[in-house]
């Protein structure tokens, strides 16, 4: 009966969501607003109209038919977004090739995976579905949000920048260089993977565009005098590389070690690269000037360490450091519990160095927003932003505090007190098989989550 | 022959600069007479106490109450007026100081080859220079259970004190807990993919174990006459493995059992009610589906070791089970120790019992499930586990809630050694936060 009951709710909460993104509307009477850009206000309101922030301030009246929510002694926020995740990826790694620029994160968004929903118990809207790190140039990355109950068109974050996953490090020399005896072993052979690529692509476009002017002219010569040209086939992998070099795509590279974090800021100096953000980079706090002064951002753990010998002289320290080095930092998870409650993760920058409380929030809210080129859209409660906010019970880095309210452009998709315990929307048929834990209770932690599947694939 | 010696005045003389660098990772402790005034000082047994007085003599707490007389004049003093002082916590699940990096096979040593070991000891490959181990005690976890693990039959867990030099300094308890596997009768994963298989992979491996039960109990008592009475008998061959278990059989040491889910938890609570079995001191560990036989555990009288900070188990599980199994437990009459399960984070044992607190638990508990439970748990209550006269002096003084990310634990003592509060993590804080910086 429970279980009927558990099904047809679930059938009446996403039978709606299959409108392709629908917008709500709502007014958040009374509480403290967490703007980000513009300081706190206590007793405000917040209006959303058709998934729009249209008034934010006091005594705001709700336009008719309009939902009205009580948030006197609540907390308002904008909704989390992570720069860092695998959340719900078909597919994370495709491992073959030291650069796979040509593969996207675009076809592999599964927009059933219940940990969509659990990241949205965490007041997470958006997320930075990344490829994994096995190669230097990995595969592009897609921002979503969490839609929940959408499809997969429909989770796309529109007007996003473009984003590529970049790989340094023990990643890709260890599934290249050691596990199938190609370059790169080592992070030498990773810089110039990418220099030689990139000098590829410029000279692919040179030819390609040759080509195509030859070509243009030989079909518009109807008198047949001109040869026909040799021509230069389409290259999706160097088209990719060339829109990187052009600045439409913003590289995103997972990193470590301060020396490779130089060596990158070099090549992408030398290539005229900018708006580029560092992954992880755990070492980011020894070179934050030179960061700083290369306009670069990070995007690190909060406290992760010591998993591998590439994180091992860190410190949970960096994100402070980073910030007081004037280094646009936020906080990811890359990690499907880590999201639950990544506002306590941005907590842990103020106990790690005493970073305020507004900048530790702008961590996981208007810093990862600049990271993808959508901080014009989200990332803080500002008037003509999108109606992404969650509302919390008590101040959103207390650990007591609990996501009560999480709302994507308007529209809620999740409510603490009307939270149906299976929120599966497809059955997996491989539940039965997973049903238990691990009858171990020491979990020790041997990678970041950028590596999932690689290492099966390749023993296949 | 000039040239060459004077290369090795420089190479004695860098050689001597590395030592110097690396004895001073961390400053020196305070020991002796030290006295905390004006605090909050929960002593988790026995209240709290306001404007409190707490002194410590050497290893040991000597006063606990709101008489400042207790204070002599040869005492350090710490005002702690408007901080807390809470008795350290016990992280009871980790593999700290046996595992340095992961992913390098060579520093893992907290899982040895084979399927039964009872005979390895995780005090022996206790590293107490980890670069860790500072790291988790500045957070105010000041004694831990590090754990083998694989195989059957894993190996003893030992409970180490986060300060000193060597690991016989450090341990309270070499042989804590006898580690067990609890083979799962699942089928999933790399394992059997149906479920008679599953059952029959099962049964053997609790044949396996009872055998070698028999075996250790036998041995037991065959030593136990010998000891009582060597005149006119042959001395018995000694056996490492079934010498270990000695203090396993005889109920002394804990046997610890990571178990899970619903069906392996209840088959081992069924196993553990065997007559023979009923000398074991049995502790479970992990019991991520706790919750759902709860009354069955409780009524087992079978103490939990769990943590909050794993995703839900089941995809149809509700998204706050793993933050509400504690309370689960709690609420049926289970004892509950909260734990990470983690070597290098096990920093965030707070927030693991944090978690606990705000999902059903509430704060008072869950500072029992991280400090006088697991205590009682491994056996060490007479020492541990509370701010108690005489006992062992691990303490911090926080500035707040110790389960609040924005607290700071602010001084942590161990053993009555007020510790440096450094790590390589505020170490490196403290070199790069401004780090063209130049000696003014």
């Amino acid at each position: 009966m429970k279980n009927t009951l558990t099904t047809l709710l679930i059938l009446a909460v996403f039978s709606v969501g299959t409108i392709a993104q629908e917008k709500g509307s709502v007014l958040i009477q009374n509480a403290t607003l967490m703007t980000i850009t513009d300081g706190i206000i206590e007793n405000g309101d917040v209006l959303i109209v058709d998934g729009v922030i249209t008034a934010i301030g006091a005594d705001l009246s709700a336009p008719s038919g309009v939902s009205v929510v009580d948030g006197t002694g609540k907390y308002v926020m904008p909704g989390i977004i992570d720069a860092h995740s695998h959340l719900n990826t078909v597919s994370t790694n495709e491992a073959r090739n030291p650069v796979t620029a040509e593969v996207t994160m675009e076809e592999s968004i599964n927009p059933n995976s219940v940990s969509i929903y659990r990241a949205l118990a965490g007041g997470v809207t958006s997320i930075h579905l990344m490829h994994g790190s096995a190669n230097v140039i990995g595969g592009q990355g897609e921002t979503l949000k969490l839609r929940y109950g959408v499809t997969q068109d429909d989770m796309r974050f529109a007007d996003a920048k473009r984003t590529i996953k970049f790989a340094l490090g023990e990643n890709p020399t260890r599934v290249h260089g050691q596990g199938n005896g190609i370059q790169p072993r080592t992070r030498m052979g990773v810089e110039q993977i990418i220099r030689s690529h990139f000098d590829e692509a410029l000279d692919y476009r040179m030819k390609r565009e040759a080509y195509l002017t030859v070509k243009e002219a030989y079909e518009g010569d109807r008198r047949g005098r001109t040869a026909p040209p040799v021509p230069v086939a389409k290259n999706l992998r160097y088209d990719v590389l060339n829109d990187i070099i052009d600045g439409e795509i913003l590289v995103h590279c997972h990193s470590y070690r301060a020396d490779e974090i130089l060596m990158l800021m070099r090549v992408f100096n030398d290539y005229g690269i900018k708006n580029y953000t560092f992954q992880h980079a755990n070492e980011a706090f020894k070179v934050a000037p030179e960061i700083a002064k290369n306009g670069a951002y990070t995007s690190v753990f909060a406290d992760w360490w010591a998993y591998k010998f590439e994180v091992y002289y860190s410190t949970a320290y960096n994100a402070t450091i980073l910030n007081e080095n004037g280094v646009t930092n936020s906080i990811n998870s890359d990690s499907n519990e880590l999201i639950r409650h990544l506002n306590h993760e941005a907590a842990k920058t103020v106990r790690y160095g005493e970073t305020s409380e507004t900048d530790a929030l702008k961590m996981i809210t208007i810093n990862p927003a600049k990271q993808l080129g959508i901080d014009d859209m989200v990332g803080s409660l500002e008037i003509g932003k999108q109606g992404d906010v969650a509302i919390w019970s008590g101040h959103p880095l207390s650990i007591y505090s609990k996501v009560e309210h999480t709302y994507v452009d308007g529209k809620k998709y999740f409510d603490l007190y009307m939270d149906p315990v299976d929120m599966r929307i497809a059955v997996d048929s491989e539940d039965s098989y997973t049903e238990a834990g691990f009858n171990t209770f020491i979990q020790g932690r041997e990678e970041d989550s950028c590596m999932s599947d690689v290492f099966e694939l390749i023993q296949q | 022959m000039m040239k060459a010696k004077k290369w090795n005045i420089v190479l004695a003389l860098l050689l001597m600069g590395t030592f110097t660098v690396q004895a001073q990772i961390t400053g020196k402790p305070n020991f002796g007479k030290i006295a905390i005034i004006d605090a909050t000082i929960h002593t988790v047994t026995e209240g709290t106490i306001q404007n409190g007085v707490i002194t410590l003599d050497g290893e040991k707490i000597e006063y606990v109450g709101t008489d400042r007389s207790k204070v002599g004049a040869d005492y350090t003093v710490i005002d702690a007026t408007g901080k807390h002082v809470f008795p350290g916590f016990m992280d009871s699940g980790t593999s700290l100081g046996l595992v340095e990096v992961n992913a390098v096979a060579v520093t893992v040593d907290n899982r040895e080859v084979g399927n039964m070991n009872p005979n390895m000891l995780a005090f022996t490959a206790f590293n107490p220079h980890s670069a860790a181990i500072p790291v988790t005690r500045v957070s105010g976890v000041t004694h831990v259970i590090t754990a083998p693990q694989g195989g059957l039959v894993s190996g003893q867990a030992a409970l180490m004190d986060l300060w000193g030099y060597s690991p016989d300094s450090m341990a309270i308890d070499a042989t804590a807990g006898m580690v067990l596997n609890w083979p799962s009768v699942q089928s999933r994963g790399w394992g059997p993919r149906n479920p008679e298989q599953a059952e029959k992979r099962y049964k053997e491996a609790v044949r396996n174990l009872d055998k070698w039960l028999d075996n250790a109990r036998f041995y037991e008592q065959m030593m136990n006459e010998f000891e009582a009475d060597p005149m006119d008998k042959t001395k018995p061959e000694k056996d490492q493995q079934l010498q270990a278990m000695r203090a396993l059989v005889q109920g002394e040491t804990p046997l610890i059992i990571a178990v899970s889910s619903e069906k392996d938890i209840l088959n081992a609570i069924e196993w553990s009610s065997h007559e023979d079995n009923s000398s074991l001191n049995i502790v479970f560990a992990g019991v991520e589906e706790g919750w759902r036989v709860a009354e069955k555990i409780a009524e087992a009288g079978i103490p939990c070791l769990v943590s909050t900070l794993y995703t839900p188990v089941r995809s149809y599980d509700h998204i706050h089970r793993p933050y509400e199994n504690p309370a689960a437990l709690m609420k049926a009459g289970v004892k509950v120790a909260i734990m990470t399960g983690e070597v290098e984070n096990v920093r965030n044992l707070p927030f693991n019992a944090g978690y606990a607190a705000a999902y059903g638990m509430g704060t008072e508990e869950a500072v029992k499930a991280v400090t006088i439970n697991p205590a009682e748990i491994f056996g060490v209550s007479d020492r541990l586990g509370s701010l108690e006269i005489g006992k062992q002096a691990n303490l911090f003084i926080s500035s707040g809630d110790p389960f609040e990310p924005l607290s700071q634990i602010e001084q942590v003592f161990i053993k009555g050694y007020q510790i440096p509060m450094d790590s390589r993590h505020t170490q490196l804080f403290e070199e790069f936060l401004d780090r063209d910086a130049t000696q003014e």
